[in-house]
């Protein structure tokens, strides 16, 4: 078992609002390896793209409740955007949803680049040589410096926003829906930069958020599973699409059609229901309500629990 | 039922509109009753365009479109209410597809305002009771609530029933699943495979290949505005005989099974021209290729 | 009716600031914006202003039993206990020229605003839903009034009408100021029109009349609520204006006529403050109060500006 990378423990972060506090992360605890790439999975609402915010702490609206962020062995000071500063773009960066659509189109992304190096206090000059090696690598030509955004692609302009959070070699790289808005074609090519740069010792380990388990199926090491704002699972990633032992990682698995699969031969069946809401969330499992095993006990949270050696699930009747 | 022949949508673009941009180029194809056809295409395909055409939303620039042999190409007014009767459409996103100023059911309503209006109160209640059963959802839950007290899944539903409402013959469902959850996305695909066996024709636009094959009888693959290859949905991804189908079945990301290392094809600079299109070959029984076999 | 085919791929930037929040429901956009509302001071001190001087119009001309212009008092007199806003040059009552001229300012603001609203809103909706021909006539028509010299207009209608009222005054000034509101009406209506409610309306066979009034309008109330406002004020600024360089009624009083009064018969120099300071004030404080009620209304409507 090689080193851990980043561990979290027990981190709660919660939402302000008018209406009270939406508890979208509690009581999240769990680790990264060194060189793991994670997948992150789940559905809108489950907390996933907060837990990757928090843990760079680039939503101003979070509000920072407990737990502890510990990135190769260092506390990350990730209550205080201030302090979060030093580390953020050096040892934890982020690829944020929506990113490729968020770069100023009145800006040559030359100057782009430029611009955020300037800002975390690195010359450009002096990264222009890696730079242009890692355009490269992602088969982006180097003239992309002297283009505008809206002269390239979608595929194009995210492996440039990936080229840019990765510049400076960060220990950890978190990956929000990066393949989302992309066409197949450019999603699988996406999908296998962001491998290489594993592979090539670009980034040290990897968080891969996202809604699609198929595509993270196949570039993740472990895949991580979360309802409502708690983990439901966490294993390596054959044990969890082809092992499953929470219900509701069962029943998402089973809802995915596949290329070959036809309704008139194998009618497949969703998940009945909604998730509950997180501004008063229920007690107990939080999957109880839908959940076909569910019995009493569920009324009692069940805990994240080791049942194999790195196969983790919260569920009373798995565990 | 539905045939479209030799469609083509132009926009004339540029400063002065001096220059023409082809959206969709000589496009054919049928869709029969109770029977499922995808639209296979990613962004820039086309396949919206398509849709909104077939829909009337937008206007056909060449070619013609047929509903039981009657060209509706160019209906307007009341000719267009009566077409409206017989076709209707989904689109992708719930949250925009309701005024979000006004109840969930109101689309219902409107419907009632401009078909039905001297329906009575319980004639109508009944009617949308049925509809509201045939998509498996229930009017306790959704009738009188605001759109965002709903799930995109029910919403989406919803409109279904209403299409329903009106005794149609075609549905078009531009991307109605690609805004859903994983776990409600299966639901609404169901709703569509039970539907086609009441009879209903339904045009399926979607990038997903896996869902198209789920669901469709016959598939069109869209590329850049023209079509390269179409046919019978197990004939087409059974034996995929055009690069471009192949490479996007290469590249959708399965379980259980990983992605093989296909040698990439460099990416084609943004270029949103539709090609000279390639006459369609007819390789095998109700399979045809752009450009014919190409080993 | 069908929407003209000619696809509009350029963008178009709004020429007002847009509301950009999109009200979440009726009900509870209506209990959300109430709820600031209250809250906002600028919009309740405005709008407490301008109820106060609604409130002297109507009951104001009801204390006097005599009429504005009549030469009731020995004249420039300073405020007094009879006379509590003196008395003009010519012995009339100061006080119930105001309370008068109050009446008719107002008057002319609803008028002329509503008249502009409705111009602008009719063209505005009509070119933005519309586009193509129809939408180029209507530009060049906006364009067309946006540069008439409105004051030369003025002067020829007032050498061949010798006598004027408020209602003719109003009608020009609705004539003429509705252009911006055309199009920022337009601009608006033209992002809302390729909105997916729009089509499902379409699909529901609503006629485009129906689809304008039932799905844009709706969807822009807080914004055509503030241009009526602004409307408004600008209409009785406007009024103030024409009124006070001599292009105003010729019978019956406004502020601006007693403010013309009061400088023609020298007022400032013979230091009779008391006679042009009210209309002053009075228009200064009603448009200033609604310009203010109108940020306040801005902030109450758009999230992103309340300050939380």
């Amino acid at each position: 078992m090689s080193a851990v990378s980043l561990r979290v423990e027990n981190l709660r972060v919660w939402y302000r609002t008018l209406r009270g506090d939406v508890q979208a992360l509690d009581d999240v605890t769990f680790a990264v390896a060194d060189g793991e790439i994670m997948g992150l999975a789940g559905e809108s609402g489950c907390g996933k793209s907060t837990l990757g915010k928090s843990l760079i702490r680039l939503d101003g609206r979070m509000r920072y409740v407990d737990g502890t962020v510990e990135l190769d062995g260092k506390e990350l000071p990730i209550w205080d955007t201030g302090k979060m500063n030093g580390f953020r773009f050096r040892e934890v960066s982020i690829i944020p949803q929506y990113a490729m659509s968020a770069m100023n189109p009145t800006r040559k992304i030359g100057k782009l680049v430029e611009d955020l190096l300037e800002s975390r206090g690195v010359g450009f000059a002096g990264m222009r040589a890696e730079l242009d090696r890692r355009l490269e690598l992602v088969e982006l030509s180097h003239d992309v410096l002297d283009r505008y955004p809206i002269e390239l692609s979608g595929g194009m302009k995210q492996r440039m926003v990936m080229v840019l959070s990765t510049l400076l070699n960060p220990s950890l790289l978190i990956a929000d829906e990066v393949t989302s808005a992309l066409d197949v074609s450019t999603q699988k090519a996406v999908a296998e930069t962001l491998v290489g740069f594993r592979d090539r010792g670009f980034v040290k380990s990897m968080i891969v958020i996202t809604h699609d388990v198929s595509l993270v199926y196949q570039i993740a090491d472990s895949i991580m599973v979360m309802y409502a704002g708690k983990l439901a699972e966490k294993a390596p990633t054959d044990v969890l699409v082809d092992a499953p032992r929470h219900p509701y990682t069962q029943l998402l698995i089973s809802s995915l059609p596949e290329v070959g699969v036809k309704y008139a031969d194998k009618r497949l069946t969703g998940i009945p229901g909604t998730p509950p809401s997180l501004l008063r969330p229920p007690v107990g499992c939080r999957f109880r309500d839908r959940c076909p095993l569910a019995f009493e006990k569920c009324l009692e949270e069940p805990p994240f629990v080791e049942i194999e050696p790195d196969h983790f699930v919260a569920c009373w009747k798995a565990s | 039922m539905l045939k479209l022949d030799r469609i083509s949508k132009v926009y004339k673009v540029g400063v002065f509109g001096g220059r023409d941009l082809t959206a969709v180029r000589d496009v054919s194809f049928e869709v029969g009753p109770g029977e499922v056809v995808s639209l296979i295409g990613e962004s820039g395909s086309g396949k919206t365009t398509i849709g909104k055409m077939v829909l009337r939303l937008a206007s056909v620039s060449s070619g013609a479109i047929t509903l039981d042999g009657v060209d509706v190409s160019t209906v307007k007014g009341s000719g267009l209410k009566g077409y409206y009767r017989k076709v209707q459409g989904v689109f992708q996103d719930p949250f925009s597809t309701y005024n979000p100023i006004f109840k969930a059911d109101r689309v219902l309503s409107m419907i009632k305002d401009e078909y039905f209006p001297g329906v009575g109160g319980t004639e109508w209640r009944h009617k949308i009771g049925a509809s509201l059963e045939a998509v498996r959802l229930d009017p306790d839950q959704v009738l009188h609530k605001y759109p965002h007290q709903l799930s995109g899944g029910q919403l989406q539903r919803l409109l279904i029933a209403r299409a329903l409402l009106l005794d149609i013959e075609l549905l078009v469902a531009d991307e109605i699943i690609s805004m859903l959850d994983a776990s409600t996305r299966i639901d609404v695909l169901n709703l569509l495979g039970d539907l086609k066996a009441r009879g209903l024709g339904i045009l399926f636009i979607t990038h997903d290949l896996s869902l198209g094959n789920y669901v469709s009888e016959r598939t069109v693959i869209l590329r850049r505005g023209a079509v390269v290859e179409m046919g019978t949905t197990d004939r087409v991804f059974g034996n995929p005989l055009h690069p471009y189908t192949r490479k996007l079945l290469a590249s959708v990301p399965q379980l259980h099974k990983k992605w093989e290392p296909v040698e990439a094809e460099p990416e084609p600079e943004p270029e949103p021209e539709a090609p000279d299109g390639q006459a369609l070959v007819q390789v095998e029984d109700d399979h045809f290729v752009a450009g014919g076999e190409r080993g | 009716m069908t929407v003209s085919d000619q696809e509009d791929l350029v963008a178009v930037a709004p020429a007002a600031p847009v509301v950009t929040a999109a009200p979440v429901t009726s009900m509870r956009a209506g209990r959300e914006a109430l709820y600031f509302a209250r809250r906002n001071r600028k919009l309740v001190a405005g709008l407490t202003v301008v109820l106060l001087f609604l409130v002297v119009a109507i009951v104001g001309p009801l204390l006097t039993d005599h009429g504005p212009n009549e030469y009731v008092g020995p004249p420039a007199q300073r405020p007094s206990s009879q006379y509590w806003f003196g008395t003009t040059m010519f012995g009339q009552d100061v006080f119930a020229q105001f309370t008068h001229g109050l009446r008719s300012t107002f008057l002319v603001g609803l008028l002329g605003g509503g008249l502009a609203a409705f111009i602008g809103m009719l063209i505005g909706f009509t070119a933005g839903y519309r586009g193509g021909v129809v939408d180029e006539v209507l530009n060049m028509i906006t364009n067309v009034v946006l540069v008439i010299p409105t004051l030369a207009v003025l002067l020829v209608i007032a050498t061949y009408l010798r006598v004027r009222g408020v209602i003719p005054e109003a009608v020009f000034i609705g004539l003429f100021s509705w252009p911006w509101v055309a199009r920022a009406i337009r601009a608006q209506t033209f992002s809302l029109r390729s909105r997916d409610f729009v089509d499902l309306a379409r699909l529901s066979g609503a006629s485009g009349r129906k689809i304008i009034l039932r799905e844009i309008a709706p969807n822009m109330s807080s914004y055509l609520f503030m241009t009526f406002i602004l409307l408004f004020g600008g209409a009785v600024l406007i009024a103030a204006t024409l009124d006070f360089i001599g292009l105003g009624p010729t019978e019956g009083i406004s502020l601006g006529l007693m403010m013309n009064n009061a400088v023609l018969w020298s007022a400032l120099p013979l230091g009779m403050w008391w006679w042009f300071v009210p209309p002053g004030l009075g228009i200064t404080v009603i448009v200033g109060s609604l310009y203010i009620m109108n940020v306040g209304l801005d902030e109450v409507f758009n999230p992103k500006l309340r300050e939380m």
